[in-house]
Parts: structure tokens; C-alpha cells; sequence
């Protein structure tokens, strides 16, 4: 196709749109970062001061010392990871059954999970809450994880990639003997790689940035996520901005370095998905 | 050759069996549980709980405030979605440009807002509508625009609220466009050029009908993304002023978990329930109508 000369005027207009869109979105960021190391002078200085004259980390320690954000940040950690593993682990065993398996009724079984996609959320908030208060389990560790773990999404997603892995492979395997969990470890796992890391990186941001569940489950402060401390401190601290804006950075950070590392299953995942459709 | 059911129980069986525990079950008990006066008191003796009917439902269609909810939650919808989509396609178009620089650059930070904690933001955001000391009053104020309570005027709650929604959803959806507007061939736009359409024209006629698709993807998770609003206005306005900005998942959550009103809480859920059923389902209908 041949290359048209492209108007100076429209160059200008189309890099001036996508610059202003660039200072929309990244200025909160900047905002929060500057804010969170100021001293409380600086503050509620108007104008308002682009970059803190004497920055300081007491807010920092204040989170840490006072707040106890430390707890939060560990809770945090551990339900992101452990269940990000365990759904990840539960998709693909079971989109490996949904794709290679043969039985009766399959089917139907996969139709029904698909239909739970269909049920928003907030629909179960209530029974779960009081399964979970049956069982013992509100402010614990599994209370926090094993409700979101069984994803009908991850399901769907692992079994459209584990069908495009040729039968050929497997049946190869079977006829050497290979049972099921050993197809599934050295055949079905090492290829789906990509797929699993998608999906890993979905399920943790997801996990991260959880809220109306753990703020329903988790009512005790021992077991209280990032999510829900934030809202608490800004709840109870509403003066100290500098405080909130240090705590919402600790929630926002390590998601962002997740992203920065990952962002091509990222971006290859949210197309996948727009494709299929 | 049959796969054993050892097998099947092993790989299939523990994602089925929690998610029977905790969306099957909590399914069927919802519905139940709407028809019933279950209350504080039921929490540690569900006996305390009786059935009542439709009671709840009557009472709800009674219930002023679920109205304002309903209305809150179209509201932002109505104003929400069209903004988004708007947004999202022009940008993906903007960074379809082959002439277009630093794009990698562009596409991450539109996206950067989508992924980071709303609770966290929200905190932010909080704070840059602050009406005496927030960045943008001080920026209305240089152009002598005189600035706002956002946040605690009934009248500009929403939009607010409205306006973080939208940053923060742009991301994706524009890199769905993004992945649509990559795959319509080059030689569409060249007979259309060469018919002398245009570049409005091929717009129209080729880029729009290509992403329908994407187009129709996009629409119903924003509908059914944005009929469930709920950290936004919890953490920006606990649903007021006035109720000004209450949606009917905040509602829900109220009714569920300040005042344990279960029974009502859950008749709450089974009309959300049915209104995101009802709007997929046309959604789904017009497309095949399109085809």
C-alpha cells in the first residue's frame, strides 16, 4: 500500500489527545506517590505542591508502627498466592477432564458449569456467609480462599487450550501405559505453560484486589486484607491524607511490578478471551 | 475408549465439589432464603427463620430507597457505558495509526488504572475532589471555573463516581478493540477507498460492522460489570449523599451486613439476578438479529 503523506496537523492532534489521556490517568499515580511523603504542613498548602519541599517516610512508619499495615500485607500475600495456586491447579486438572476425557454426560456437566458465570457475585454473598459461618470458617485462612477457587472462567479457559493439544500425544502416551496424572504432568502441564501463566496473573491481580469478599468474611482485624485496611484507615483516619495515600501506594505497588513483568500474557489473555466469544 | 472414573473423580471432582459447596448450593439457598424473615436472629439457629412468601418482593416494590438504588445503578449505567466504549474505541483507533509514536508507552498507561486496586484508588481520588485542598478544583480554578463539593453535592456525586468507573475501565476494553481493529484485512479499506469513500465513510461501513464482535463482548460485560457497582460508591460516598449515590449492590450489602436483614437482602439479590439475566438475554437476542 502506498505510504500518504499524513497532515503535521493531525499528527499534532492525535499525540496531544493520547498525552492529555497519559497525564488523566497517570497523575492520580503521581499524586498519591507525592502525597505520601509529605509532612503534614505540606499538605494543605493551596496551590497545591507538585513535589514535597522536605520528603520524609514518617507516614511510612506510621502505617507500619501504629496502623500494624504489616499483617494486612501478610494476609494479603498469603491469600493471593495460595489461592491463585489452587485455582490455577484446580482449572487445569478440570479443563484437562473437560477437554481429553471421555464419559457420558460430559456435556451437560460443562454446561453447567459454564451457567454459573451467569450468577453475579453478590448473589451468593449471603449463603456463603453462612455456609462459611456453619462451618466455623469466617475470619480464617480457607474462609478467605476456598470460596473463589473453583472458577468456571479458569475452567472454560484452560479446557479451550488444552483441546488444541493433538490426541496424538496422548494416545501415543497411553499406549506405553501412561495413566491419567502422568499425562497431565509431563504432557498436558509443560504445554499449556502460557495458558497457566495467564491465568496465574489473572487470578492473582483478582485475588490482590479483592474486597467485598474479605471485607464480609474477614470482620476481625487479625484477618484483614489491603484492601480492607485501606478502607478502614481512611475510615478512621480520615484527616491523616498523607497516611492513606502512603497506604493505598503499599496496596497498589506490587501489582503494578506483577504487570510491568507480565504485561504480554496479559494483553495475549484479554484477546483470547474478546476472540472466542 | 471410556476414561476411568477413578480419573474423572480425581481431575473433575474437586472443582466440581466446591463449586457446588459454594455457588450451587448458595444458589438454590439464595432463592430460598428471599422468601423468608431470615434475620439476625436466624444466623446461629436458621429455625428462626419462616417462610413469608413474596412478601420481601412486595416489600422492596414498596421500598423507596431499592428504587433509588435501581435508579442509581441505570443512571451510572446509562452514562458509564457509552462514555467507555467511546473512549476505548477512539483510543484503540488512535493507536491503530501506523503514524502514530510511542505506542507501547500510551497503551500501558491507559491500561495501568484497570488492574490497580479501586479500594486503593478510590482513597486517591477521594483526595483529588477534596473541595478545598484537591487538585481539581485548583485546576478549574485556573481557568476561573469555580470548583465543586463533588463528592458531597447530590448533584455531582455520581457524575464523580461515574468518572472513576470510566477511568478505570478504558484499559481493557481498548485493547479488545485494539485486537478487533488488527484483524480487519488492509484490503477492505482499500476498496473502499478506492469506491471513494472517505475516511468517515470507511469508518461507518468498514471498521464498525468488523468489530461487532468485540463490540458485542465488550457491551454485555459492561452491563453486567456496571450493574454491579459497588466499591466505587462504598468508598467514595457510603451511598449518599441523600442516597444520591446508593446502587443496588451497595444496598444489597447494607441490608445484608449492617442490618443482617438476610431475607430482604437476598430478595435484592434475586432481582439483580434477574435484571442481568433479562438484559444479557436481549443483548444475545439483538445480536442474532444483527446476523
Amino acid at each position: 500500500m502506498k505510504r500518504k503523506k499524513i497532515p503535521l496537523t493531525e499528527q499534532l492532534g492525535v499525540h496531544t489527545i493520547l498525552f492529555a489521556a497519559f497525564l488523566v490517568m497517570a497523575i492520580p499515580f503521581f499524586w498519591m506517590v507525592s502525597t505520601s511523603f509529605k509532612n503534614p504542613d505540606e499538605i494543605y498548602i493551596f496551590p497545591p505542591r507538585w513535589i514535597p519541599h522536605r520528603p520524609t517516610l514518617s507516614n511510612y512508619i506510621e502505617l507500619f508502627e501504629s496502623v500494624d499495615f504489616a499483617r494486612p500485607l501478610l494476609n494479603t500475600i498469603i491469600v493471593a498466592v495460595v489461592s491463585t495456586f489452587l485455582s490455577v491447579m484446580l482449572s487445569a486438572m478440570a479443563g484437562y477432564g473437560f477437554a481429553k476425557f471421555r464419559f457420558r454426560g460430559k456435556e451437560k456437566l460443562f454446561l453447567m458449569v459454564l451457567a454459573t458465570l451467569m450468577v453475579p457475585g453478590q448473589m451468593t454473598l449471603i449463603p456463603v456467609y453462612l455456609i462459611l459461618n456453619s462451618m466455623n470458617l469466617l475470619n480464617t485462612y480457607a474462609g478467605l480462599i476456598l470460596p473463589g477457587v473453583a472458577s468456571a472462567f479458569g475452567i472454560f479457559f484452560m479446557r479451550q487450550f488444552i483441546m488444541s493439544i493433538p490426541d496424538e500425544l496422548i494416545d501415543a502416551a497411553k499406549i506405553d501405559g501412561a495413566k491419567e496424572f502422568f499425562i497431565f504432568l509431563k504432557i498436558i502441564l509443560p504445554l499449556s505453560k502460557p495458558a497457566l501463566a495467564t491465568l496465574t496473573i489473572f487470578n492473582f491481580v483478582g485475588a490482590w484486589n479483592s474486597f467485598l469478599w474479605p471485607l464480609i468474611v474477614a470482620t476481625d482485624e487479625k484477618m484483614y486484607t489491603l484492601p480492607v485496611a485501606i478502607s478502614v484507615v481512611q475510615g478512621q483516619y480520615g484527616e491523616k491524607i498523607a497516611l492513606q495515600m502512603s497506604g493505598s501506594f503499599i496496596v497498589i505497588i506490587p501489582i503494578i511490578i506483577v504487570f510491568l513483568f507480565a504485561q504480554k500474557y496479559i494483553i495475549k489473555g484479554l484477546s483470547m478471551t474478546g476472540m472466542k466469544f | 475408549m471410556k476414561t476411568r472414573l477413578s480419573a474423572i473423580l480425581i481431575f473433575i471432582g474437586p472443582a466440581l465439589a466446591i463449586m457446588t459447596i459454594f455457588i450451587l448450593i448458595p444458589i438454590a439457598l439464595s432463592l430460598l432464603i428471599s422468601v423468608t424473615d431470615f434475620n439476625v436472629y436466624a444466623i446461629f439457629d436458621w429455625r428462626n427463620a419462616s417462610f413469608i412468601g413474596f412478601q420481601n418482593f412486595v416489600d422492596l416494590f414498596l421500598d423507596s430507597i431499592f428504587w433509588k438504588a435501581l435508579f442509581n445503578t441505570f443512571y451510572a449505567l446509562g452514562v458509564a457505558m457509552p462514555l467507555t466504549i467511546i473512549f476505548s474505541l477512539l483510543f484503540a483507533l488512535l493507536l491503530n495509526r501506523g503514524a502514530t509514536h510511542f505506542k507501547s508507552f500510551f497503551r500501558l498507561s491507559l491500561y495501568l488504572p484497570s488492574i490497580t486496586n479501586t479500594v486503593a484508588i478510590a482513597v486517591v481520588w477521594a483526595w483529588l475532589l477534596n473541595p478545598r485542598y484537591g487538585l481539581l478544583n485548583w485546576f478549574l480554578g485556573i481557568f476561573g471555573i469555580p470548583g465543586q463539593n463533588w463528592l458531597s453535592d447530590p448533584k455531582w456525586a455520581m457524575p464523580s463516581i461515574i468518572a472513576l468507573v470510566v477511568w478505570k475501565a478504558i484499559g481493557p476494553n481498548m485493547l479488545l478493540f485494539l485486537a478487533g481493529l488488527q484483524n480487519i484485512p488492509d484490503f477492505l479499506y482499500e476498496a473502499a477507498e478506492l469506491d471513494g469513500a472517505n475516511r468517515w465513510k470507511q469508518f461507518l461501513h468498514v471498521t464498525l460492522p468488523s468489530l461487532r464482535p468485540q463490540m458485542l463482548f465488550v457491551s454485555v460485560m459492561l452491563v453486567i460489570g456496571y450493574l454491579q457497582l459497588f466499591e466505587e460508591p462504598y468508598m467514595l460516598t457510603k451511598g449518599g449523599p441523600l442516597n444520591s449515590t446508593i446502587s443496588i449492590v451497595l444496598y444489597l450489602y447494607k441490608q445484608g451486613f449492617y442490618q443482617f436483614n438476610f431475607g430482604y437482602a437476598s430478595a435484592v439479590a434475586v432481582v439483580l439476578f434477574g435484571i442481568i439475566l433479562t438484559l444479557t438475554a436481549i443483548q444475545m437476542r439483538l445480536r442474532k438479529y444483527q446476523e
